[in-house]
Protein backbone atom coordinates (compact mmCIF):
# COMPACT_ATOMS: atom_id res chain seq x y z
CA UNK A 1 0.00 0.00 0.00
CA UNK A 2 1.23 3.57 -0.88
CA UNK A 3 0.55 6.86 0.75
CA UNK A 4 0.37 10.13 -0.79
CA UNK A 5 -0.21 13.69 1.03
CA UNK A 6 -3.25 15.26 0.06
CA UNK A 7 -1.99 18.43 -1.70
CA UNK A 8 -5.28 20.52 -1.41
CA UNK A 9 -6.35 22.73 1.35
CA UNK A 10 -8.49 20.68 2.87
CA UNK A 11 -10.91 22.69 3.35
CA UNK A 12 -14.32 21.67 4.52
CA UNK A 13 -16.91 24.49 3.26
CA UNK A 14 -19.51 24.23 5.27
CA UNK A 15 -22.87 23.50 3.53
CA UNK A 16 -25.74 26.73 3.13
CA UNK A 17 -28.66 25.70 1.74
CA UNK A 18 -30.40 28.63 -0.79
CA UNK A 19 -32.81 30.49 0.04
CA UNK A 20 -35.78 29.96 -1.39
CA UNK A 21 -36.41 31.55 -4.78
CA UNK A 22 -38.68 34.18 -5.14
CA UNK A 23 -41.97 34.25 -6.77
CA UNK A 24 -42.18 37.42 -8.26
CA UNK A 25 -39.71 40.33 -7.80
CA UNK A 26 -42.70 42.99 -6.81
CA UNK A 27 -42.28 44.90 -3.83
CA UNK A 28 -38.44 43.12 -3.33
CA UNK A 29 -35.12 45.24 -3.20
CA UNK A 30 -32.75 43.85 -5.94
CA UNK A 31 -29.38 45.04 -5.86
CA UNK A 32 -27.38 45.53 -9.43
CA UNK A 33 -23.77 44.96 -8.69
CA UNK A 34 -21.64 46.56 -11.34
CA UNK A 35 -18.10 44.85 -11.30
CA UNK A 36 -16.44 47.98 -12.64
CA UNK A 37 -16.26 45.97 -16.24
CA UNK A 38 -16.65 48.48 -19.70
CA UNK A 39 -20.38 49.02 -20.22
CA UNK A 40 -21.43 46.68 -17.87
CA UNK A 41 -23.58 49.49 -16.65
CA UNK A 42 -25.47 49.40 -20.32
CA UNK A 43 -27.21 45.91 -19.05
CA UNK A 44 -27.73 47.48 -15.92
CA UNK A 45 -29.20 50.60 -16.51
CA UNK A 46 -31.62 48.38 -18.68
CA UNK A 47 -32.28 46.33 -15.94
CA UNK A 48 -33.42 48.71 -13.87
CA UNK A 49 -35.82 50.13 -15.85
CA UNK A 50 -37.35 46.61 -16.50
CA UNK A 51 -37.45 45.83 -12.25
CA UNK A 52 -38.42 49.17 -11.85
CA UNK A 53 -41.50 48.29 -14.70
CA UNK A 54 -42.22 45.40 -12.33
CA UNK A 55 -42.63 46.76 -9.15
CA UNK A 56 -39.03 45.74 -7.95
CA UNK A 57 -37.16 48.74 -5.20
CA UNK A 58 -33.56 48.91 -6.94
CA UNK A 59 -30.40 49.56 -5.42
CA UNK A 60 -26.81 50.17 -7.36
CA UNK A 61 -23.81 48.52 -6.18
CA UNK A 62 -20.37 48.83 -7.93
CA UNK A 63 -16.42 47.45 -6.79
CA UNK A 64 -14.13 49.07 -7.07
CA UNK A 65 -12.50 47.33 -10.12
CA UNK A 66 -13.32 44.09 -11.52
CA UNK A 67 -9.75 42.47 -11.09
CA UNK A 68 -10.26 41.90 -7.42
CA UNK A 69 -13.33 40.65 -5.07
CA UNK A 70 -15.69 42.75 -3.80
CA UNK A 71 -14.28 44.27 -0.36
CA UNK A 72 -15.82 42.82 2.47
CA UNK A 73 -18.07 46.01 3.52
CA UNK A 74 -19.61 46.23 0.02
CA UNK A 75 -20.67 42.52 0.66
CA UNK A 76 -22.08 43.11 3.97
CA UNK A 77 -23.81 45.96 2.46
CA UNK A 78 -25.71 44.47 0.00
CA UNK A 79 -26.64 41.38 1.95
CA UNK A 80 -28.10 43.94 4.60
CA UNK A 81 -29.87 45.78 2.22
CA UNK A 82 -31.42 43.34 -0.69
CA UNK A 83 -33.53 40.04 -0.93
CA UNK A 84 -31.70 39.61 -4.91
CA UNK A 85 -29.04 40.11 -6.19
CA UNK A 86 -28.06 40.39 -9.97
CA UNK A 87 -24.51 40.75 -10.73
CA UNK A 88 -23.03 41.93 -14.61
CA UNK A 89 -20.57 40.38 -15.29
CA UNK A 90 -19.45 40.90 -18.86
CA UNK A 91 -17.88 42.77 -21.15
CA UNK B 1 9.77 -5.49 33.38
CA UNK B 2 11.15 -3.88 29.86
CA UNK B 3 10.03 -0.87 27.69
CA UNK B 4 7.98 -1.12 24.47
CA UNK B 5 9.60 1.02 21.66
CA UNK B 6 7.32 0.96 18.83
CA UNK B 7 6.70 -2.52 17.71
CA UNK B 8 9.18 -3.82 19.74
CA UNK B 9 9.59 -4.87 23.46
CA UNK B 10 12.80 -4.27 24.69
CA UNK B 11 13.93 -6.11 27.87
CA UNK B 12 15.20 -5.00 31.32
CA UNK B 13 19.42 -5.84 31.13
CA UNK B 14 22.39 -4.75 28.09
CA UNK B 15 20.74 -4.08 24.72
CA UNK B 16 22.77 -4.00 22.00
CA UNK B 17 22.07 -2.72 17.88
CA UNK B 18 24.95 -4.28 15.89
CA UNK B 19 25.37 -4.28 12.27
CA UNK B 20 26.80 -7.03 10.50
CA UNK B 21 28.95 -5.45 7.56
CA UNK B 22 30.66 -3.37 10.52
CA UNK B 23 34.12 -4.70 11.47
CA UNK B 24 33.64 -3.78 14.97
CA UNK B 25 30.06 -5.31 15.83
CA UNK B 26 31.80 -8.44 14.47
CA UNK B 27 34.95 -7.95 16.81
CA UNK B 28 32.71 -7.62 19.74
CA UNK B 29 30.25 -10.47 18.58
CA UNK B 30 31.53 -13.23 21.61
CA UNK B 31 31.85 -10.43 23.97
CA UNK B 32 27.70 -9.37 23.90
CA UNK B 33 26.94 -13.54 23.01
CA UNK B 34 29.19 -13.71 26.89
CA UNK B 35 27.33 -10.99 28.51
CA UNK B 36 23.89 -12.39 27.39
CA UNK B 37 22.82 -9.05 25.93
CA UNK B 38 19.63 -8.63 23.94
CA UNK B 39 20.92 -8.04 20.32
CA UNK B 40 19.21 -6.64 17.48
CA UNK B 41 20.74 -5.97 13.94
CA UNK B 42 20.22 -3.86 11.27
CA UNK B 43 21.77 -6.09 8.12
CA UNK B 44 21.32 -9.44 8.66
CA UNK B 45 17.97 -10.92 10.40
CA UNK B 46 19.76 -14.52 11.22
CA UNK B 47 22.82 -13.19 12.65
CA UNK B 48 21.26 -12.49 16.45
CA UNK B 49 17.69 -13.17 18.14
CA UNK B 50 17.31 -9.42 17.23
CA UNK B 51 15.72 -8.20 13.97
CA UNK B 52 15.67 -5.18 13.20
CA UNK B 53 16.37 -4.95 9.51
CA UNK B 54 13.23 -2.67 9.08
CA UNK B 55 15.51 0.29 11.07
CA UNK B 56 12.28 0.84 13.47
CA UNK B 57 13.79 0.08 16.95
CA UNK B 58 17.41 1.81 15.47
CA UNK B 59 15.61 5.31 14.08
CA UNK B 60 13.37 4.96 17.47
CA UNK B 61 16.24 4.90 19.93
CA UNK B 62 18.08 7.48 18.26
CA UNK B 63 20.88 5.00 17.11
CA UNK B 64 23.86 6.80 15.22
CA UNK B 65 26.57 4.33 15.37
CA UNK B 66 27.23 0.44 15.50
CA UNK B 67 27.53 -0.95 17.81
CA UNK B 68 25.74 0.78 20.48
CA UNK B 69 25.32 -0.88 23.69
CA UNK B 70 22.51 0.22 26.24
CA UNK B 71 21.35 -0.45 29.61
CA UNK B 72 17.56 -0.68 30.49
CA UNK B 73 16.53 -0.27 34.31
CA UNK B 74 12.44 -0.39 34.27
CA UNK B 75 11.98 0.20 31.02
CA UNK B 76 14.38 3.14 30.47
CA UNK B 77 17.24 3.75 29.16
CA UNK B 78 20.07 4.25 31.82
CA UNK B 79 23.51 3.80 30.19
CA UNK B 80 24.67 3.84 26.36
CA UNK B 81 28.56 3.52 24.97
CA UNK B 82 28.90 3.72 21.42
CA UNK B 83 32.02 1.74 19.28
CA UNK B 84 33.63 -0.82 21.47
CA UNK B 85 35.47 0.94 24.42
CA UNK B 86 36.39 -2.27 27.04
CA UNK B 87 37.03 0.40 29.81
CA UNK B 88 33.46 1.87 29.07
CA UNK B 89 31.94 -1.36 28.42
CA UNK B 90 33.09 -2.70 31.67
CA UNK B 91 31.78 0.52 32.95
CA UNK B 92 28.32 0.01 31.68
CA UNK B 93 27.77 -3.86 32.25
CA UNK B 94 30.06 -3.98 35.62
CA UNK B 95 32.01 -6.84 34.54
CA UNK B 96 35.61 -6.56 34.32
CA UNK B 97 37.63 -8.42 31.78
CA UNK B 98 35.72 -7.84 28.57
CA UNK B 99 36.95 -9.50 25.43
CA UNK B 100 40.54 -10.15 26.90
CA UNK B 101 42.45 -10.46 22.84
CA UNK B 102 40.34 -7.34 21.48
CA UNK B 103 42.25 -4.27 21.26
CA UNK B 104 41.32 -1.69 24.12
CA UNK B 105 39.48 0.53 21.50
CA UNK B 106 37.80 -0.01 18.27
CA UNK B 107 35.36 2.60 16.67
CA UNK B 108 32.32 1.70 15.22
CA UNK B 109 30.50 2.25 11.71
CA UNK B 110 27.80 4.50 11.05
CA UNK B 111 23.94 3.15 11.65
CA UNK B 112 21.62 2.33 8.48
CA UNK B 113 19.27 4.38 10.34
CA UNK B 114 20.85 7.24 9.49
CA UNK B 115 21.97 6.54 6.15
CA UNK B 116 20.76 9.53 4.10
CA UNK B 117 19.27 7.72 1.87
CA UNK B 118 17.33 6.12 4.20
CA UNK B 119 16.21 8.66 7.13
CA UNK B 120 13.40 10.18 5.02
CA UNK B 121 11.27 7.03 4.94
CA UNK B 122 12.28 6.57 8.40
CA UNK B 123 10.98 9.41 9.78
CA UNK B 124 8.06 9.33 7.66
CA UNK B 125 7.41 5.70 9.01
CA UNK B 126 8.28 5.71 12.54
CA UNK B 127 9.30 9.58 13.52
CA UNK B 128 7.22 12.23 14.76
CA UNK B 129 7.22 14.38 11.33
CA UNK B 130 5.21 17.00 12.12
CA UNK B 131 3.59 16.35 8.22
CA UNK B 132 -0.27 17.39 8.98
CA UNK B 133 -1.07 16.67 5.61
CA UNK B 134 -4.13 14.32 4.98
CA UNK B 135 -2.87 11.19 4.20
CA UNK B 136 -4.46 9.29 1.20
CA UNK B 137 -4.06 5.70 0.73
CA UNK B 138 -4.06 4.51 -2.76
CA UNK B 139 -5.05 1.16 -3.09
CA UNK B 140 -2.79 -1.79 -4.53
CA UNK B 141 -4.63 -2.05 -7.95
CA UNK B 142 -4.58 1.83 -8.26
CA UNK B 143 -1.93 2.77 -10.93
CA UNK B 144 -0.03 5.59 -8.70
CA UNK B 145 -0.03 8.43 -11.58
CA UNK B 146 -3.43 7.43 -12.34
CA UNK B 147 -4.90 7.78 -9.14
CA UNK B 148 -3.72 11.30 -9.27
CA UNK B 149 -5.46 12.24 -12.31
CA UNK B 150 -8.35 10.63 -10.95
CA UNK B 151 -8.59 13.03 -7.65
CA UNK B 152 -8.07 16.33 -9.86
CA UNK B 153 -4.32 17.06 -8.42
CA UNK B 154 -2.75 17.90 -11.67
CA UNK B 155 -2.25 19.99 -14.09
CA UNK B 156 -2.72 17.92 -16.75
CA UNK B 157 0.48 16.19 -17.07
CA UNK B 158 1.59 13.68 -14.65
CA UNK B 159 3.16 14.44 -11.41
CA UNK B 160 5.54 12.88 -8.75
CA UNK B 161 3.22 11.00 -6.02
CA UNK B 162 4.08 13.24 -3.02
CA UNK B 163 4.89 10.56 -0.56
CA UNK B 164 5.58 11.53 3.12
CA UNK B 165 9.12 10.41 1.91
CA UNK B 166 9.53 12.70 -0.84
CA UNK B 167 7.70 15.77 1.23
CA UNK B 168 10.25 15.57 4.38
CA UNK B 169 13.06 15.34 1.70
CA UNK B 170 11.61 18.34 0.29
CA UNK B 171 10.64 20.17 3.16
CA UNK B 172 14.72 20.07 4.28
CA UNK B 173 15.28 22.37 1.18
CA UNK B 174 14.11 25.36 3.69
CA UNK B 175 14.63 26.16 7.07
CA UNK B 176 10.97 27.31 7.57
CA UNK B 177 8.59 25.23 10.36
CA UNK B 178 6.80 23.03 8.23
CA UNK B 179 3.57 24.50 9.98
CA UNK B 180 3.96 28.14 9.05
CA UNK B 181 1.36 29.72 6.85
CA UNK B 182 3.37 31.38 3.91
CA UNK B 183 0.10 32.42 2.02
CA UNK B 184 -3.51 33.02 2.11
CA UNK B 185 -3.88 31.38 -1.48
CA UNK B 186 -7.44 32.54 -3.76
CA UNK B 187 -9.38 32.20 -5.00
CA UNK B 188 -10.40 29.92 -1.21
CA UNK B 189 -8.89 31.64 0.52
CA UNK B 190 -6.94 28.62 2.26
CA UNK B 191 -3.96 29.16 4.69
CA UNK B 192 -0.97 27.25 3.11
CA UNK B 193 1.49 26.18 4.92
CA UNK B 194 5.33 25.55 3.89
CA UNK B 195 4.61 21.73 4.16
CA UNK B 196 1.62 22.21 1.61
CA UNK B 197 3.67 24.05 -0.56
CA UNK B 198 6.34 20.92 0.20
CA UNK B 199 3.66 18.69 -1.18
CA UNK B 200 2.53 20.48 -4.58
CA UNK B 201 6.24 20.81 -4.45
CA UNK B 202 7.35 17.24 -5.05
CA UNK B 203 4.29 16.66 -7.42
CA UNK B 204 5.49 19.53 -9.64
CA UNK B 205 8.98 17.85 -9.45
CA UNK B 206 10.94 20.12 -7.64
CA UNK B 207 14.45 19.27 -5.85
CA UNK B 208 14.70 20.74 -2.12
CA UNK B 209 16.75 23.12 -3.32
CA UNK B 210 14.57 24.87 -5.14
CA UNK B 211 11.70 25.49 -2.42
CA UNK B 212 12.56 28.52 -1.14
CA UNK B 213 12.35 29.79 -4.53
CA UNK B 214 8.85 28.26 -4.71
CA UNK B 215 8.19 29.71 -1.28
CA UNK B 216 9.23 33.22 -2.20
CA UNK B 217 7.30 33.27 -5.29
CA UNK B 218 4.28 32.14 -3.63
CA UNK B 219 4.64 35.27 -1.15
CA UNK B 220 4.95 37.40 -3.95
CA UNK B 221 2.23 35.89 -5.98
CA UNK B 222 -0.36 36.38 -2.92
CA UNK B 223 0.77 39.87 -1.70
CA UNK B 224 -2.42 41.86 -1.64
CA UNK B 225 -0.83 44.31 -4.64
CA UNK B 226 -0.30 41.22 -7.40
CA UNK B 227 -4.57 40.39 -7.49
CA UNK B 228 -3.97 36.81 -7.83
CA UNK B 229 -7.69 36.37 -7.22
CA UNK B 230 -8.30 38.35 -10.20
CA UNK B 231 -5.30 37.09 -12.21
CA UNK B 232 -6.91 33.90 -12.01
CA UNK B 233 -10.41 34.64 -12.38
CA UNK B 234 -9.99 36.73 -15.43
CA UNK B 235 -10.73 35.96 -18.93
CA UNK B 236 -8.03 37.65 -20.58
CA UNK B 237 -4.92 35.21 -20.96
CA UNK B 238 -2.62 36.18 -18.52
CA UNK B 239 -1.31 34.13 -15.48
CA UNK B 240 1.98 34.63 -13.21
CA UNK B 241 5.18 34.82 -14.39
CA UNK B 242 8.23 34.48 -12.14
CA UNK B 243 11.86 36.28 -12.29
CA UNK B 244 14.91 35.19 -10.65
CA UNK B 245 17.76 36.90 -9.58
CA UNK B 246 20.95 36.41 -7.17
CA UNK B 247 23.24 33.53 -6.70
CA UNK B 248 20.17 31.30 -5.88
CA UNK B 249 19.37 31.11 -9.43
CA UNK B 250 23.28 29.59 -10.70
CA UNK B 251 23.05 27.43 -7.13
CA UNK B 252 19.80 25.34 -8.22
CA UNK B 253 20.92 24.94 -11.88
CA UNK B 254 18.47 27.45 -13.34
CA UNK B 255 18.61 29.14 -17.26
CA UNK B 256 19.28 31.95 -18.07
CA UNK B 257 20.46 32.08 -21.38
CA UNK B 258 19.97 29.86 -23.95
CA UNK B 259 16.10 29.16 -24.37
CA UNK B 260 15.59 30.68 -20.97
CA UNK B 261 12.22 31.00 -21.88
CA UNK B 262 11.15 27.54 -23.19
CA UNK B 263 11.59 24.14 -21.72
CA UNK B 264 14.33 21.63 -20.83
CA UNK B 265 15.68 23.09 -17.52
CA UNK B 266 14.31 21.31 -14.34
CA UNK B 267 14.50 24.08 -11.90
CA UNK B 268 12.79 26.92 -14.51
CA UNK B 269 10.14 24.15 -15.62
CA UNK B 270 9.49 22.92 -11.68
CA UNK B 271 9.40 26.31 -10.06
CA UNK B 272 6.83 27.86 -11.92
CA UNK B 273 4.47 24.91 -12.01
CA UNK B 274 4.55 24.19 -8.07
CA UNK B 275 2.84 27.98 -7.85
CA UNK B 276 0.38 27.17 -10.00
CA UNK B 277 -0.11 23.20 -8.45
CA UNK B 278 -0.58 25.50 -5.00
CA UNK B 279 -2.96 27.85 -7.14
CA UNK B 280 -4.93 24.95 -8.22
CA UNK B 281 -4.78 22.28 -5.01
CA UNK B 282 -4.65 24.55 -2.35
CA UNK B 283 -6.20 27.58 -3.41
CA UNK B 284 -8.90 25.85 -5.56
CA UNK B 285 -8.12 27.87 -8.80
CA UNK B 286 -9.22 25.20 -11.63
CA UNK B 287 -9.92 26.02 -15.23
CA UNK B 288 -13.12 26.61 -15.99
CA UNK B 289 -14.32 27.09 -12.47
CA UNK B 290 -13.13 30.37 -10.90
CA UNK B 291 -9.97 30.59 -13.61
CA UNK B 292 -12.61 31.64 -16.77
CA UNK B 293 -9.45 32.17 -18.98
CA UNK B 294 -10.78 32.67 -22.46
CA UNK B 295 -7.80 30.71 -24.27
CA UNK B 296 -5.43 30.99 -21.19
CA UNK B 297 -1.48 30.62 -22.19
CA UNK B 298 1.03 27.60 -22.37
CA UNK B 299 2.84 29.82 -19.93
CA UNK B 300 0.18 29.09 -17.44
CA UNK B 301 1.50 24.95 -16.90
CA UNK B 302 4.87 26.92 -16.10
CA UNK B 303 6.62 30.08 -16.72
CA UNK B 304 10.22 30.43 -14.63
CA UNK B 305 13.01 31.99 -15.82
CA UNK B 306 16.47 33.52 -14.36
CA UNK B 307 17.77 36.90 -15.37
CA UNK B 308 20.84 36.60 -17.29
CA UNK B 309 22.92 38.99 -14.84
CA UNK B 310 26.53 38.58 -16.11
CA UNK B 311 27.27 40.46 -19.36
CA UNK B 312 23.66 42.88 -18.86
CA UNK B 313 23.32 46.50 -19.49
CA UNK B 314 21.20 46.43 -16.72
CA UNK B 315 21.62 45.74 -12.80
CA UNK B 316 19.63 42.90 -11.40
CA UNK B 317 15.73 43.53 -11.92
CA UNK B 318 14.99 43.04 -8.14
CA UNK B 319 17.89 44.56 -6.98
CA UNK B 320 16.68 47.85 -9.24
CA UNK B 321 13.16 47.09 -7.42
CA UNK B 322 14.67 47.66 -4.29
CA UNK B 323 15.74 43.95 -3.13
CA UNK B 324 19.47 42.94 -3.88
CA UNK B 325 20.57 39.37 -3.96
CA UNK B 326 18.46 36.38 -3.84
CA UNK B 327 14.41 37.61 -4.94
CA UNK B 328 11.96 36.56 -7.09
CA UNK B 329 10.14 38.89 -9.22
CA UNK B 330 6.56 37.84 -10.02
CA UNK B 331 4.73 39.39 -13.23
CA UNK B 332 1.23 39.12 -14.94
CA UNK B 333 2.22 37.47 -18.07
CA UNK B 334 0.25 35.84 -20.99
CA UNK B 335 3.25 34.14 -23.55
CA UNK B 336 5.85 35.47 -25.57
CA UNK B 337 5.63 37.89 -29.13
CA UNK B 338 8.99 38.00 -30.74
CA UNK B 339 10.86 40.97 -31.61
CA UNK B 340 13.14 40.70 -34.72
CA UNK B 341 15.58 43.44 -35.29
CA UNK B 342 18.86 42.07 -37.15
CA UNK B 343 20.38 45.33 -38.09
CA UNK B 344 19.85 47.96 -35.54
CA UNK B 345 23.52 48.80 -34.23
CA UNK B 346 23.19 51.62 -32.02
CA UNK B 347 20.72 51.84 -29.58
CA UNK B 348 18.07 55.01 -30.82
CA UNK B 349 17.34 52.48 -33.35
CA UNK B 350 17.09 49.29 -31.47
CA UNK B 351 14.60 51.40 -29.06
CA UNK B 352 12.85 52.70 -31.76
CA UNK B 353 12.07 49.13 -32.70
CA UNK B 354 11.24 48.00 -29.24
CA UNK B 355 8.64 50.84 -28.99
CA UNK B 356 7.08 50.13 -32.15
CA UNK B 357 6.69 46.26 -31.21
CA UNK B 358 5.75 47.52 -27.53
CA UNK B 359 2.82 49.69 -28.96
CA UNK B 360 0.74 46.76 -30.25
CA UNK B 361 0.40 44.93 -26.75
CA UNK B 362 -3.34 44.24 -26.10
CA UNK B 363 -4.13 46.68 -28.60
CA UNK B 364 -2.04 49.43 -30.73
CA UNK B 365 -4.81 51.96 -29.51
CA UNK B 366 -4.84 50.55 -26.08
CA UNK B 367 -3.04 53.05 -23.53
CA UNK B 368 -1.97 52.76 -20.52
CA UNK B 369 -4.48 49.68 -19.19
CA UNK B 370 -2.06 46.52 -20.06
CA UNK B 371 1.40 46.35 -18.35
CA UNK B 372 4.19 44.17 -20.47
CA UNK B 373 7.74 42.76 -19.55
CA UNK B 374 10.38 43.20 -22.09
CA UNK B 375 12.84 40.73 -21.92
CA UNK B 376 16.07 42.18 -23.89
CA UNK B 377 18.61 39.13 -25.32
CA UNK B 378 22.45 39.14 -24.96
CA UNK B 379 22.96 40.93 -28.58
CA UNK B 380 20.67 43.41 -28.38
CA UNK B 381 21.59 43.77 -25.04
CA UNK B 382 25.16 44.39 -25.83
CA UNK B 383 23.48 47.14 -28.19
CA UNK B 384 22.46 49.30 -25.06
CA UNK B 385 25.12 47.68 -23.19
CA UNK B 386 28.47 49.54 -25.41
CA UNK B 387 25.87 52.80 -25.69
CA UNK B 388 26.03 52.45 -21.62
CA UNK B 389 22.43 52.22 -21.85
CA UNK B 390 20.97 50.87 -18.30
CA UNK B 391 17.76 49.81 -17.53
CA UNK B 392 16.43 53.72 -16.47
CA UNK B 393 17.86 55.44 -19.61
CA UNK B 394 16.41 52.64 -22.07
CA UNK B 395 13.14 53.28 -20.13
CA UNK B 396 13.07 56.65 -20.41
CA UNK B 397 13.15 56.33 -23.69
CA UNK B 398 10.87 54.43 -24.83
CA UNK B 399 8.65 56.22 -22.61
CA UNK B 400 9.42 59.41 -24.91
CA UNK B 401 8.73 57.08 -28.10
CA UNK B 402 5.68 55.45 -26.64
CA UNK B 403 3.55 59.01 -26.06
CA UNK B 404 0.75 58.42 -28.11
CA UNK B 405 -1.30 61.33 -29.48
CA UNK B 406 -4.91 60.10 -28.93
CA UNK B 407 -6.22 61.52 -31.97
CA UNK B 408 -4.79 57.50 -33.54
CA UNK B 409 -6.51 55.91 -30.26
CA UNK B 410 -9.84 57.43 -30.14
CA UNK B 411 -12.90 54.77 -30.66
CA UNK B 412 -13.41 54.93 -34.86
CA UNK B 413 -9.80 55.97 -35.58
CA UNK B 414 -8.64 54.29 -38.67
CA UNK B 415 -11.66 52.05 -38.94
CA UNK B 416 -11.40 50.51 -35.42
CA UNK B 417 -13.85 50.91 -32.92
CA UNK B 418 -11.51 49.76 -30.24
CA UNK B 419 -10.08 52.92 -28.71
CA UNK B 420 -10.24 55.20 -26.20
CA UNK B 421 -12.97 57.43 -25.18
CA UNK B 422 -13.46 60.68 -27.51
CA UNK B 423 -13.28 63.20 -24.68
CA UNK B 424 -9.63 62.16 -24.27
CA UNK B 425 -8.86 63.40 -28.02
CA UNK B 426 -6.15 65.92 -28.11
CA UNK B 427 -4.22 64.77 -25.27
CA UNK B 428 -0.80 62.16 -25.45
CA UNK B 429 -1.23 59.25 -23.52
CA UNK B 430 1.60 56.82 -22.86
CA UNK B 431 1.33 53.53 -23.53
CA UNK B 432 2.49 52.33 -20.27
CA UNK B 433 1.24 53.78 -16.70
CA UNK B 434 4.25 54.27 -14.23
CA UNK B 435 6.15 51.13 -13.53
CA UNK B 436 4.07 49.53 -16.24
CA UNK B 437 6.66 48.10 -18.14
CA UNK B 438 9.71 46.12 -16.79
CA UNK B 439 12.99 44.92 -18.33
CA UNK B 440 14.38 42.03 -18.22
CA UNK B 441 17.79 40.21 -19.72
CA UNK B 442 17.68 36.79 -20.69
CA UNK B 443 18.68 34.60 -23.28
CA UNK B 444 21.50 32.98 -25.43
CA UNK B 445 24.72 34.50 -26.96
CA UNK B 446 23.58 34.37 -30.03
CA UNK B 447 20.18 36.00 -31.77
CA UNK B 448 19.37 39.77 -32.63
CA UNK B 449 15.99 38.58 -30.94
CA UNK B 450 13.58 40.12 -27.52
CA UNK B 451 10.51 39.35 -26.51
CA UNK B 452 7.67 40.85 -24.77
CA UNK B 453 5.53 39.60 -22.64
CA UNK B 454 1.86 40.70 -22.68
CA UNK B 455 0.93 41.42 -19.20
CA UNK B 456 -2.36 42.25 -17.93
CA UNK B 457 -4.08 45.26 -16.27
CA UNK B 458 -1.52 46.90 -14.35
CA UNK B 459 -2.12 49.26 -11.56
CA UNK B 460 -3.94 49.95 -8.59
CA UNK B 461 -7.44 48.22 -10.66
CA UNK B 462 -5.03 45.22 -11.37
CA UNK B 463 -1.95 43.76 -11.06
CA UNK B 464 1.32 45.40 -9.90
CA UNK B 465 4.61 43.12 -10.21
CA UNK B 466 5.74 41.95 -6.82
CA UNK B 467 9.50 41.01 -5.41
CA UNK B 468 10.00 39.40 -2.56
CA UNK B 469 14.07 38.30 -1.22
CA UNK B 470 14.48 34.52 -1.28
CA UNK B 471 14.97 33.04 2.18
CA UNK B 472 16.23 29.62 3.30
Amino acid sequence: MRTVLDPTGERQAPGRALLPRPVALEGRTVGLLDISKARGDVVLDRLEQLLTADGAHVRRYRKPTFARPAPVDLRHEIAEQCEVVIEALAD
Amino acid sequence: MGATVGCVRLPDGLVAVVKRDCPTCVLVEPVLRALGAAVWCQDDAAWFDGDDTNLELSYRLGIETVPTLLRVRAGVETARVVGWSREQWEQLTGVSGLGPALPDHRPGCGSLSVDPFRIDGLEARYGVSGLSSRRVELADAEDEHEALFDRGWTDGLPVVPPTPERVLRMLRGTTRDPREVVAVVPPDLVECTVEKVAVNAVMAGCLPEYLPVVLAALEAATSEEFALHGLLATTHFAGPVVIVNGPVAARIGMNSGVNALGQGNRANATIGRALQLVVRNVGGGRPGEVDRAAMGNPGKYTFCFAEREEDSPFPPLAADRGVAGDAVTVVAGSGVQPVVDQLSRDPESLARTLAACLRVNAHPKLPVAWDALLVVSPEHGRVFREAGWDRGRLLAELERLLLLPAAELVRGAGGMAEGVPDSMAGRELPKFRPGGLLVAHAGGPAGLFSAIVGGWVGGETGSVPVTREVRT
